[in-house]
């Protein structure tokens, strides 16, 4: 048996999850972040084979909800597996149910939890506990790793003490902070994990288990007779816990070395004051309280590890008797409590002690919190706090890390201290999510770690748009274990991946003096220093900046790794940043490089070899002039036309300033300005549509499928543009009998994000050159400043009046205003097109629930969001209630919407003679189904508004409130398929069984998109995810045919790319349909694995072979005795693989497994054609065939 | 009557041998060549370029989608995990060995040398009989000299034969200016065999769509004539191996490429048309056709009608040209 040590360096979901595996049966997930990776791994392993310490392959489930999730460990605990889930935040919360349940029946089983912020006023995805903290009422113990380390260490002690104690646990690590840090760790062994784990206890386990054998019932509903008794019963287990889950820990520290305890103190022994913590914030107040105890303070840190039970005994026995203040640091807010969870429960037992004579006298203890949404907890705030300590009276219910100047609960803090890290090694790099700068530091990481004796930390912190968004990847090296769960401040290299950065983004604010600044630059070493900003040359003169250039891209180029500049720049990072001796650096790499490429053969290794030394051939020092050459520019501007909250506070956190805003500049219940991307011009793109007014026909196409909103039409009279100058493109528009009537098409160039979707749907180009289309993607730069001052002219036209536009066609369509623009979507996004079509078509009467996924991520996360307004002020009204209840949250909105029309109505006729009867039965009678009756309406309604306010009727202002409602409201419900098939599937089914006029479009994209490629019930046969790596073998659900067979439900299913017309047709029959709508939305996603300039293709293909029919069912025409059921693509015409292998996620099992590619793909096709048939036949039916409407 | 034949050192079962095409993706299919009477069977061309696309195009899906963004840090399993492009082609080799009798022949169309090396040695790994050589290139680069060219075509093949043990055949165009001295030169290179000829890719124009249309037609009977000419011509002058491919539609077909010298005849184009069994028919009726003229084996008339036998030899050179046209005129 082998002893040596396994040095490997992963983030803490790996090290987790790499111990939950070996020592469960059975998984049961839900996807959700940050937890995912856990049981992504555990699916790969058990897909891979990868046994237990049993020997037992693993089974694991993805389930449909967390709900679900928790019902089928439950399940499979109940039957006597060793069960274990991954989870956070919502998905915790959706297991409370159950959990009591477990904890209830003493039943042992381990919850590996990436704790996570809670949705409250907005949602956010970062670590804080107040999910577990949520979960701490559940009888579940509680056991808060602070590491990777730990969170792989406390993976086999939960499931030890687990099943000796019988008291199921929570094992927790803070969200992103540890799941998602990269650290050097000590690997369990397989037989060190056996040792632990006994037999016995597991056949005790199974003997407890349900079997028919030897029956029991277990989970009885029970009366107050006996109910209170039976809840008492537990007692004992849970006060034997504490001493179960320390002699573990005492086991498990004779086997590795590693010592753990209930309640850990560090610091003096005679400190007086002291920080009581959970979680990785622990290693900070440890790292601090050192330097502040080696300046001759007494300050410790108590970091709890067994939250629950909180063992009174054990904490007393960790607090040092000198102790006089304490500050108990929660990672949590508990709105209206009289303190956070763990200052009371410290409060609670301090004075039990008190009384039971424990201690002598009570501490002064105060509580504060920190961290929420991961926010940066640094030594500097840990001094703050300790210095609070000092104050005779100390703050309580305290706040550190931001400024709250509202209820001022803050304390503040100095910046600038930091601990000593002059032996770290420090590097940040700036790069773009698709240059592969996060996967190579990765790798730099995994090279230094796992082959030198240096400790190694990495931590990644990405943006919240999904296109052309930004990494900043922390990289810490060091002699010793890193304990540092905070970004890095000061750091000795800088690397700037992206030359335009350089103008963007401050990043040698970071620098410490005599850094080095690494920058990928087109310009050669004599040139770039004036191709600088002057801030920028400021701080590298006033640094003392050694300043290294390489031209990145093309270096790549030229050694055959085109478009790959992330090897070039880990080279330059292992040749400059002094980690390891240069020598030595560059043989580790290539070191590196055999062991990636050696199934690729000494050719590529060479290669790649060839490309290492270009590279330090071509790295440069740039010998700058020591003198500022270029003038400052400001780094972010915001229009001066943009409102005083965008400037305020929105401009702040686009320019990475929002950790800075006060309290009292943020709404205080979640509410925010709409539209305000306008404000944010990202220039994305180099590439932009250039228009061609000569060629164009004005189909429409391209502002349709447009994903950002940024190609825009209008028609006008020619006057608007008489003054207008040379470089304002138009043309006569192609309509006959307007000859003064213009056409402009206006591209919004700093925000296109270069998908090309534009010039791949334009129908029209120049005979005598194919190649050059209507609209064809050209450089920026060259018209950038023309195109501005053309946005401002085509802004100052007004839009086309809608009641004058037939926008019954794409062409017509073109000239709606969008108020959905410049979200932060990928390029070539395939569900945006929809959300834009649905807000020119609806947008100033438009009410929309949107599900948590890509959608409400784009659609509304912070800093600036897409949903906008018109000139009238008005726009979608757009929210974001949770995951799985947004088809009743969006019901919800229809309801109030019935109920404030009907006390509309009332009202009015009541008031009938008050704001006189013509108006009031207009009002009243108004058919409103086409726009100019809507608009005709909204004039009347506008008229009676008048009237109420200058009305003395008692009902006016009643009136007054719910007049708007007058106006028909379109209440849509917009999510994916994760939502709609699965996780929201019960409400939305019941949702569209209420006969409610709600609208329901499903965003189709067949898998989970947002926490990336999980399969859902949506996800077809023959296509691989997450969850189903070796290819779906079952059908993808009909969500369709089940709606249909309601009767009374219009159903449509579109694909925009394929036929625009009918997706525009279904989107107005739905809304225009008194009842429920389904809309079922193809729509290409990344995660299907291809270029998405393709994507309009591939909804072609995805029609002509068959995947997605195209069909309208809409009960309107059964009720007027005709076939409600319309197929609107004609037969298919190519195969499912013709359409299916363009794609990775199908084409990945022809490379990994062909034979059950094979296999799955005929199968697939067979579903494909009896799918087919079925509907054919359902086209050709009568009337009466169908469920009649009533 | 025994049609048994020999190409480049494998012993067949009959002159007729399945060309590269799709056919031979599924290994039903090559079972089923072999039970109709298949010689042997030419895979489907291994393309590097596709491959290297292919790879290309998936890594930088995978590439530009991971690490990007904080929810979704990946969406695809690790392409490094598995070689994209060759394994199927590697394993439908392996499969068709094991199922099969008949050589199994990879065909490898390159355009790097170290592709063209690395893939023959997979082939030769994955238990192929022999490869054939399909070297599809056009010399559009107006710079580059017939010299030039002609290097490329050599230093291929030198390339490979060092690198492998089984036999390679060479399937050459017919477009250098001495063709013969060329077929002479790859046999000096190592050829074990020169498969004549390939058809190359020639663009259509759509005149209304001005667009270029690039469908491939099948070969016709009437295309038989220069890969014939030159079987003729080069039969008895070389020690390797003559193949005679395109616009083999019936026996007809096979029979005159024999007897120009052809070793193995090979046809893609008349399976598609009649189906697999249709070997069957192009070997009975070869077989009828000989016992008609009395030939008991292959060799009894191969090259019969080769220059070095016809009576006239002058038949296959200019002379021949004049008289004929102008026996027209």
């Amino acid at each position: 048996m082998s002893t040596k040590k396994i040095i490997a360096t992963i983030d803490g979901n790996e090290a987790a999850a790499y111990v939950a595996y070996r020592v469960n049966e059975v998984c049961a997930i839900y996807p959700i972040t940050p937890s995912s990776t856990m049981a992504e791994l555990a699916d790969e392993w058990s897909s891979k084979g990868v046994k237990n310490i049993w020997g037992h392959i693993p089974d694991v489930i993805e389930m449909q909800s967390e709900g679900g999730a928790a019902g089928t460990v439950h399940g499979a605990l109940q039957t006597g597996s060793l069960t274990t889930t991954f989870t956070a935040s919502q998905g915790l919360m959706l297991m409370l149910p159950n959990m009591y349940k477990i904890a209830g029946e003493l039943t042992p089983a381990v919850f590996h939890v990436a704790a996570r912020s809670l949705a409250a006023q907005g949602l956010s995805i970062f670590g804080d506990h107040q999910d577990v903290m949520a979960a701490r009422t559940t009888g579940f113990a509680m056991l808060g790793a602070a590491s990777v380390q730990e969170a792989h260490d406390f993976a086999l002690i939960a499931q030890v003490a687990t099943l000796r104690a019988r008291i199921p646990i929570v094992h927790f690590f803070d969200g992103f902070r540890t799941s998602h840090e990269v650290n050097k760790l000590e690997m369990l062994r397989d037989e060190q994990i056996r040792a632990m784990m006994k037999d016995e206890l597991v056949i005790l386990h199974r003997s407890r288990a349900l079997n028919p054998d030897h029956p029991f019932i277990r989970g009885t509903a029970q009366n107050p007779d006996v109910y209170f008794q039976g809840r008492e019963t537990v007692n004992s287990y849970y006060n034997a816990m504490p001493g179960i889950m320390k002699e573990v820990m005492q086991e498990f520290e004779q086997l590795t070395g590693r010592h753990y305890d209930l309640f850990e103190y560090t610091g003096a022994p005679d400190a007086t004051r002291i920080i009581i913590i959970m979680g990785s914030g622990s290693e900070t107040v440890g790292e601090t309280v050192k330097a502040l105890n080696a300046a001759g303070e007494k300050t410790g840190v108590i970091t709890v590890r067994l939250f629950r039970p909180f063992s009174l005994e054990h904490f007393i026995k960790a607090m040092p008797s000198s102790v006089q203040k304490i500050a108990v640091l929660d990672r949590t807010k508990e709105s209206g409590a009289s303190g956070e969870p763990m200052y009371q429960d410290v409060l609670s037992v301090l004075v039990e002690a008190l009384q039971r004579g424990l201690i002598t006298r009570l501490p002064n203890i105060c509580g504060g919190r920190y961290g929420l949404s991961s926010k940066e907890f640094t030594p500097a705030m840990v001094k703050a706090v300790f210095d609070e300590l000092k104050n005779e009276h100390p703050k309580n219910n305290f706040t550190v890390g931001i400024n709250d100047d509202v209820t001022h609960t803050s304390l503040s803090y100095d910046p600038a201290y930091t601990l000593d890290e002059s032996s770290w090694r420090q590097g940040l790099f700036f790069g773009l999510g698709a240059d592969g700068t996060v996967g190579a530091n990765k790798n730099t990481i995994k090279i230094i770690g796992e082959n030198t004796d240096l400790y190694a930390q990495g931590y990644f912190v990405y943006d919240s748009k999904k296109s052309g968004a930004r990494t900043v990847s922390h990289l810490r090296f060091g002699p010793q274990p890193i304990r540092a769960p905070y970004l890095i401040s000061k750091a000795d290299f800088i690397a700037c991946h992206q030359f335009n950065f350089t103008e963007k983004v401050e990043m040698l604010e970071f620098a410490s003096e005599g850094a080095t600044f690494l920058l990928n630059s087109p310009y050669d070493k004599e040139e770039v220093w004036n191709k600088l900003s002057g801030q920028l040359q400021k701080l590298i003169i006033d640094k003392k900046i050694k300043f290294y250039l390489i031209d990145a891209t093309t270096v790549a180029r030229d050694n055959g790794m085109s478009g790959r500049i992330n090897t070039i720049m880990q080279t330059c990072y292992f040749a400059l940043s002094g980690v390891l001796p240069k020598e030595e650096a560059i043989a580790q790499i290539k070191k590196a490089i055999e062991k990636t490429y050696y199934k690729k053969g000494k050719k590529v290794i060479e290669q790649n070899f060839i490309a290492v030394d270009a590279t330090l051939a071509n790295l440069y020092e740039v010998n700058y002039p020591k003198k500022i050459t270029a003038e400052d520019h400001a780094l972010l501007t915001v229009s001066d036309q943009a409102p005083a909250f965008v400037k305020e506070v929105t401009a702040l956190m686009m320019a990475g300033h929002g950790d800075e805003l006060p309290v009292s500049k943020m709404t205080v219940d979640g509410t925010y300005p709409s539209g305000t991307t306008k404000w944010e011009k990202r220039n994305i793109s180099d590439l932009v549509p250039v228009w061609e007014p000569d060629l164009c026909i004005q189909c429409g196409n391209c502002a349709y499928v447009c994903p950002h909103s940024v190609i825009r039409a209008k028609f006008y009279h020619e006057d608007y543009i008489q003054k207008a100058p040379d470089g304002f493109k138009s043309a006569p528009i192609n309509a006959r009998g307007f000859p003064e009537t213009k056409y402009s098409l206006q591209v919004y160039l700093e925000d296109c994000t270069g998908c090309n979707l534009c010039v791949e749907v334009c129908p029209a180009s120049d005979p005598a050159n194919r190649s050059r289309k209507a609209i064809n993607m050209g450089e920026k730069e060259p018209i950038l400043e023309v195109e501005k001052r053309n946005i401002g002219i085509f802004e100052n036209i007004p839009w086309n009046d809608r009641s004058k536009i037939d926008f019954s066609t794409v062409h017509g369509a073109q000239f709606l205003e969008p108020l959905f623009e410049f979200s932060g979507a990928c390029a070539g996004c395939g569900e945006t097109p929809y959300l834009k079509l649905l807000s020119q078509l609806f947008g100033d009467r438009l009410l929309v629930a949107n599900a948590t996924g890509c959608s409400s991520i784009y659609g509304g996360n912070l800093p600036t969001t897409p949903w906008a307004v018109n000139a009238a002020g008005r726009g979608p009204a757009w929210s974001n209630s949770l995951f799985e209840d947004n088809a009743e949250f969006g019901l919800g909105m229809r309801i109030t919407a019935d109920k404030q029309l009907d006390m509309a109505r009332q009202y009015l006729t009541i008031m009938k003679e008050e704001v006189g009867a013509a108006l009031a039965d207009s009002i009243l009678n108004a058919t409103t189904v086409v726009e100019s009756e809507l608009n005709e309406q909204r004039d009347r309604v506008e008229q009676l508004k008048l009237k109420l306010a200058e009305s003395k009727h008692a009902d006016a202002p009643l009136l007054l409130s719910v007049a708007d409602q007058l106006v028909r409201r379109s209440v849509w419900l917009v999510g994916g398929d994760g939502w709609a098939y699965d996780i929201g599937y019960g409400g939305l089914d019941h949702a569209l069984a209420s006969g409610r006029n709600i609208n329901i479009l499903v965003l189709d994209t067949e898998v989970y998109s947002n926490t990336g490629g999980q399969s859902s019930k949506s996800t077809p046969t023959a296509a691989t995810a997450k969850f189903a790596a070796g290819g779906k073998s079952g059908g993808k659900k009909d969500l369709a045919l089940q709606a249909i067979s309601y009767g009374n439900v219009y159903v449509a299913r579109v694909a925009f790319g394929a036929n625009p017309q009918q997706t525009l047709l279904a989107m107005r029959e739905a809304e225009a349909y008194d009842g429920p709508s389904l809309i079922l939305a193809y729509s290409h996603c990344i995660a299907h694995g291809y270029d998405l300039k393709d994507g309009l293709s591939q909804q072609h293909k995805a029609v002509s072979s068959g995947h997605w029919p195209l069909l309208r069912y809409n009960p309107v025409l059964r009720k007027k005795n005709q076939n409600p059921f319309v197929l609107d693509s004609p037969r298919p015409d190519i195969s499912l693989k013709d359409y299916a292998y363009n794609e990775l996620r199908y084409k990945v099992l022809t490379l990994t497994n062909p034979t059950a590619a094979e296999e799955l793909m005929k199968h697939a096709q067979q579903l494909v054609n009896l799918k087919w048939k079925t509907y054919e036949e359902m086209a050709t039916k009568k009337a009466s065939d169908f469920v009649p409407v009533a | 009557m025994k049609i048994k034949t020999s190409y480049m050192g494998l012993e067949l079962n009959s002159p007729v041998v399945v060309s590269a095409c799709t056919l031979s993706e599924r290994t039903d299919n090559i079972v089923m060549m072999e039970d109709n009477g298949a010689g042997a069977v030419v895979l489907f061309s291994l393309f590097e370029e596709q491959i290297r696309k292919e790879e290309a195009r998936f890594k930088t899906v995978v590439s530009e989608t991971t690490y990007a963004f904080a929810e979704a840090l990946d969406y695809f399993p690790d392409l490094e995990d598995y070689n994209v492009g060759t394994d199927d082609y590697m394993e439908q080799i392996r499969k068709a060995k094991e199922r099969v009798n008949i050589p199994i022949i990879g065909s490898l169309n390159g355009i790097t040398s170290e592709g063209w090396i690395d893939y023959s040695k997979m082939m030769e790994q994955a238990g192929a009989d022999g490869i054939e050589v399909n070297i599809f290139f056009i010399p559009a680069d107006i710079t580059m000299s017939s010299s030039e060219v002609e290097h490329r075509y050599l230093n291929i093949i030198t390339a490979i034969k060092q690198a492998v043990k089984i036999p390679v055949a060479v399937k050459l165009n017919p477009y250098f200016s001495a063709t013969g001295n060329m077929a002479m030169r790859m046999q000096n290179a190592g050829a074990d065999a020169l498969v004549l000829f390939n058809r190359f890719y020639q663009p259509d124009f759509d005149i209304n769509e001005l667009v270029i249309r690039t469908d491939l037609q099948y070969s016709e009977a009437g295309e038989i004539r220069l890969p014939l000419l030159w079987i003729a011509l080069l039969y008895g002058k070389m020690k390797l191996s003559l193949a005679a491919t395109t616009g083999v539609q019936t026996a007809t077909e096979v029979i005159k490429y024999i007897l120009a010298g052809a070793d193995v005849v090979m046809t893609a184009s008349s399976l598609y048309k009649n189906g697999i069994p249709y070997l069957k028919t192009l070997n009975k009726e070869l077989q009828d056709w000989m016992y008609m003229m009395g030939f008991d084996q292959l060799s009894a008339f191969r090259g019969s009608m080769s220059q070095q036998h016809v009576s006239d030899p002058t038949a296959y050179e200019r002379s021949n040209y004049i008289r004929i046209m102008g026996g027209i005129s």
